[in-house]
């Protein structure tokens, strides 16, 4: 959908967090993909307005103000009410949204933007550049509590031009600039000069979206309806349910009844509990791989992880198809790089490891480890090859691939123990303080392929995110390159080259990606899956007269 | 009474504060804070960053001068905002949510109260009988199914298979379009469900408890003087027997006052119902300390309260403890 909820979708911790951990992502937290389940053969029917679509969420919202959401829920909200600058299309391509067009200077450091001139608040007030501008100074204000300052920061310099353009100009060129405009703009004749912690604006939205905010019962449902002047055209569905429901037994019961339209299906629902026919003719199921990886970490500080003879010999012994048949029933992908595998910065021509626990034998030995004293487990120096994993607690997906790899190592002479920990003191005790051997984790994967955050050699403080210590100058220099480039195709040889250094270096055993089951009524028509997932177009979306089951007042 | 009363009412004071104090240490002392669950892992935050949230929420301070500003708001009974990211008065938070759960557990508690002391008293009289044994395999059957799964079955059952009742929630979407009636028909109909499943769950304690006070009564002297008097077996139960095996009813009754705000997490997670056990469970897996502080000390005064009222009716109902003064 919009680019702040994939803006929030940044880590998988994240997700993992308002998801309550391991359930499947819901279907508009993850948008990209291809190999979908095509939808079942329909008569044609007009596009027609009405009706209404109930989705369900395992958690409410928290607040609906853009700059201060940091969770999924609300993001699926406030997504539908507000719109950024910019926008991914449904090949994950950088569109106009609230700009018409933009220019970006030849020294790649201003980018200006025109902005369309037909763009209205939901109160009536139009869209101006003032818009543009307060919302920019409402994100790098030290007072504002937001999670999106980090790209906003690096401007030095924002300009309003006129009424419709404005030009923002950076110290130095940086390739993510351009889809960081992609943040909500923010109403500044109803924001500013106040603070924006208590506007009433966090319960009662006003964007410029395609749908209106209307009501909001905590814990229950928020109802939003389609905003007629939106400048796209008004949306054909006229209203927009969200019902909370925290657990996704209840909510599947809650589909199949009919009383909810949409929802994410866990892989066990998808495989096993949809086959009826029933279940065929009334849903439409959907399949495409999620903006997120799990992996598994190895603190280089550690001195049995420190040869990448080991970490190589490590991923060799490890079945990963297994545990993408075994965990995800087989949705999901087994991946060697950090990138998504359907998109076009992943390097399908990195050096692979896959799984042969004989050759991954052979090269422990190599690396010094050997059965001396016969108790079926390696030792070197005296010391047998034991470690743990930690990972953190809820999220089964995570714990049974553990399981999995314990069994694998075993079978190679390497004893494995599973530690499983409460994410706060999972963090706080653990990783943050790198007291681990090797934790089993996930990334979101961002739309735009720079990771210097996670790999980079000085990235690894407390709290920061390299928490394996992974140092390797070339690969920083290649990240500072990339995000400093801006034509894409120029871009991938700095990420390919990237790639491949970390296939070598194996710093994690990369495991698996996993799939977004959404799950549909099939009476909505106008679906259309793209790499983008589904939620795309969903202002195209429409019921066919004859198939409409609420009758919404205007 | 009065001294004895105001006494009661002052030693209150102590014991909450010391209730506080306990709570906010325990709930500090966990690895974890609101702001790292936002910050950590989060590639979008820096030092800064996260400095500018710590000193929004005030927890760049340290522990007892944060501990001493919320007392000091919580003596003008003011509660605090949330640290959650709706940063609402914890007050509307959680009266939103008291409604529902006091309706769902007083509802439940009578339902618990009207099965299960007949059901005690029965199996008492009918010591060793075959109702007496139906009924303890029945209420352990209650006690021991996981609330969870019975009401999955439930909900199946009568939600997609039958399509009676409604499966989650407690209100139709429709609500506001309801004539008066209608609205309390369907509140009536969401509530079946979950006032039947922790009903089914809570009959072993009270029934288990009605029986054995009621074993001992019958057993007691003035039991078999009343039956020596010629007094018919229905006078003797109810009038005599019943009355003092009740009393210590009053007991469990007072110390269940807190929970008729507790909620159960489980329970409403599955029925999708916004109480106070979700808010809870929320609020401490974001370490959201204002509204757990705001939620404890609730219930810490009506525990203490409960105890209080429980002593008061004990009194009122028992000469033998009645307090002089």
């Amino acid at each position: 959908m919009k680019l702040k909820e994939i803006a929030i979708l940044v880590t998988l911790a994240a997700l993992c967090l308002t998801t309550g951990c391991g359930q499947a992502p819901q279907e508009s937290k993850t948008t990209a993909g291809n190999q979908q389940t095509p939808p079942a053969a329909k008569k044609q029917y007009e596009p027609a307005y009405g009706d209404m679509i109930i989705r369900g969420s395992i958690g409410d919202a928290s607040v609906l103000l853009p700059v201060l959401v940091s969770d999924s829920a609300s993001g699926e909200i406030t997504g539908l009410i507000y719109n950024g600058l910019v926008r991914y299309d449904k090949d994950i391509k950088l569109e106009g949204d609230l700009a018409e067009k933009w220019d970006i200077s030849d020294d790649k450091l201003t980018i200006r933007f025109f902005l369309r001139k037909d763009v209205k608040w939901q109160d009536g007030t139009p869209f101006t550049s003032k818009d543009v501008e307060y919302t920019y100074k409402l994100i790098v204000d030290p007072k504002t509590p937001t999670a999106y300052a980090t790209d906003f920061l690096k401007v030095k310099e924002f300009r309003v031009l006129d009424d419709y353009t404005v030009e923002v100009t950076y110290d130095k060129p940086y390739a993510p600039a351009l889809g960081s405009w992609g943040q909500a703009m923010h109403p500044s004749h109803l924001l500013e000069g106040k603070d924006v912690t208590q506007s009433p604006l966090k319960r009662h939205p006003i964007g410029t979206g395609p749908y209106k905010f209307v009501e909001w019962k905590t814990g229950e449902k928020i109802i939003l309806d389609s905003y007629h002047d939106y400048f796209e055209g008004r949306p054909y569905i006229d209203r927009v349910l969200t019902r909370t429901i925290p657990d996704l037994a209840t909510m599947f019961l809650e589909l199949k009844a009919g009383r909810v339209d949409q929802m994410g299906l866990t892989p066990l629902q998808y495989t096993r509990q949809t086959d009826s026919q029933l279940f065929k003719e009334n849903f439409v199921k959907y399949k495409y791989l999620a903006f997120g990886y799990s992996y598994l970490g190895y603190n280089l500080q550690d001195w049995k992880f420190k040869d990448k003879k080991v970490r190589q010999a490590l991923t060799t012994a490890i079945n990963r198809e297994s545990i993408v048949s075994g965990v995800l029933f087989g949705l999901g992908k087994v991946t060697d790089t950090p990138f998504k595998p359907d998109t076009m910065w992943y390097n399908h021509n990195v050096k692979k490891f896959p799984y042969d626990p004989e050759k991954a034998k052979q090269m422990f030995a190599e690396a010094g480890w050997k059965d001396t004293d016969g108790d079926g487990i390696l030792d070197k120096d005296g010391k047998p090859f034991e470690f743990t994993i930690l990972t953190n607690h809820g999220n089964d997906i995570r714990k049974n691939a553990a399981t999995i790899i314990q069994n694998d190592l075993k079978k190679v002479g390497i004893k494995v123990h599973i530690r499983v920990i409460e994410w706060a003191a999972f963090l706080k005790n653990f990783i943050n303080k790198r007291n681990f051997e090797a934790t089993l984790l996930g990334w979101g994967i961002g739309i735009d392929p720079s990771q210097i955050d996670i790999w980079n050699s000085k990235k690894t403080g407390e709290t920061q995110l390299n928490f394996i210590t992974y140092q390797n100058p070339e690969v920083d220099q290649l990240l500072d390159d990339g995000a400093a480039t801006y034509d894409p195709e120029e871009r991938k040889k700095y990420y390919d080259k990237f790639q491949e250094i970390i296939a070598e270096d194996q710093p994690y055993t990369f495991l698996f990606v996993q799939d977004s089951l959404p799950v549909t009524s099939s009476r909505f028509h106008g679906i259309e899956p793209a790499a983008a997932g589904i939620m795309y177009n969903f202002i195209k979306w429409y019921v066919p007269k004859p198939l409409q089951k609420y009758h919404i007042e205007p | 009474m009065g001294f004895y009363l105001l006494k009661r009412l002052l030693l209150m004071i102590p014991v909450l504060l010391g209730i506080t104090i306990i709570s906010f240490t325990v709930m500090k002392v966990a690895p974890g804070d609101p702001v790292s669950l936002i910050t950590d892992l989060n590639p979008n935050m820096n030092e800064e960053a996260i400095k500018r949230i710590r000193a929004h929420y005030g927890l760049d301070e340290p522990m007892h001068v944060q501990y001493l500003k919320w007392l000091r708001n919580m003596l003008m009974l003011d509660f605090g905002r949330s640290f959650a990211s709706d940063n609402r008065p914890v007050i509307d938070k959680i009266l939103e949510r008291i409604p529902i759960t006091l309706l769902i557990n007083a509802l439940s508690m009578s339902l618990i109260l009207i099965v299960a002391i007949p059901i005690g008293v029965m199996s008492a009289v009918k010591q060793d009988s075959f109702f007496d044994k139906g009924t303890t395999v029945f209420v352990f059957l209650g006690f021991a199914i996981p609330t969870f799964w019975l009401a999955l079955l439930l909900m199946i059952l009568f939600g997609v298979q039958l399509n009676w009742l409604p499966i989650s929630g407690f209100r139709s979407l429709h609500y506001a379009d309801l004539s008066f009636a209608g609205r309390i028909l369907d509140i009536a109909k969401h509530l079946i469900l979950p006032i039947f499943v922790s009903g089914f769950g809570g009959l072993a304690g009270y029934s288990r408890y009605m029986r054995s006070n009621m074993l001992e009564v019958i057993r007691q002297d003035y039991i078999t003087t009343a039956r020596a008097k010629g007094l018919d077996e229905t006078t003797v139960i109810f009038k005599h027997a019943l009355r003092n095996a009740l009393l210590p009813v009053i007991t469990l009754l007072g110390l269940s006052v807190p929970g008729l705000i507790g909620g159960s997490v489980i329970f409403e997670t599955i029925f999708s119902i916004p109480g106070m056990g979700q808010l809870f469970y929320q609020s401490v897996m974001m370490r959201d300390y204002p509204t757990i502080m705001g939620i404890l000390v609730i219930g810490a005064v009506l525990t203490l309260l409960g105890n209080l009222l429980a002593d008061l009716f004990y009194s009122l109902a028992d000469p033998r403890i009645r307090v002089s003064g």
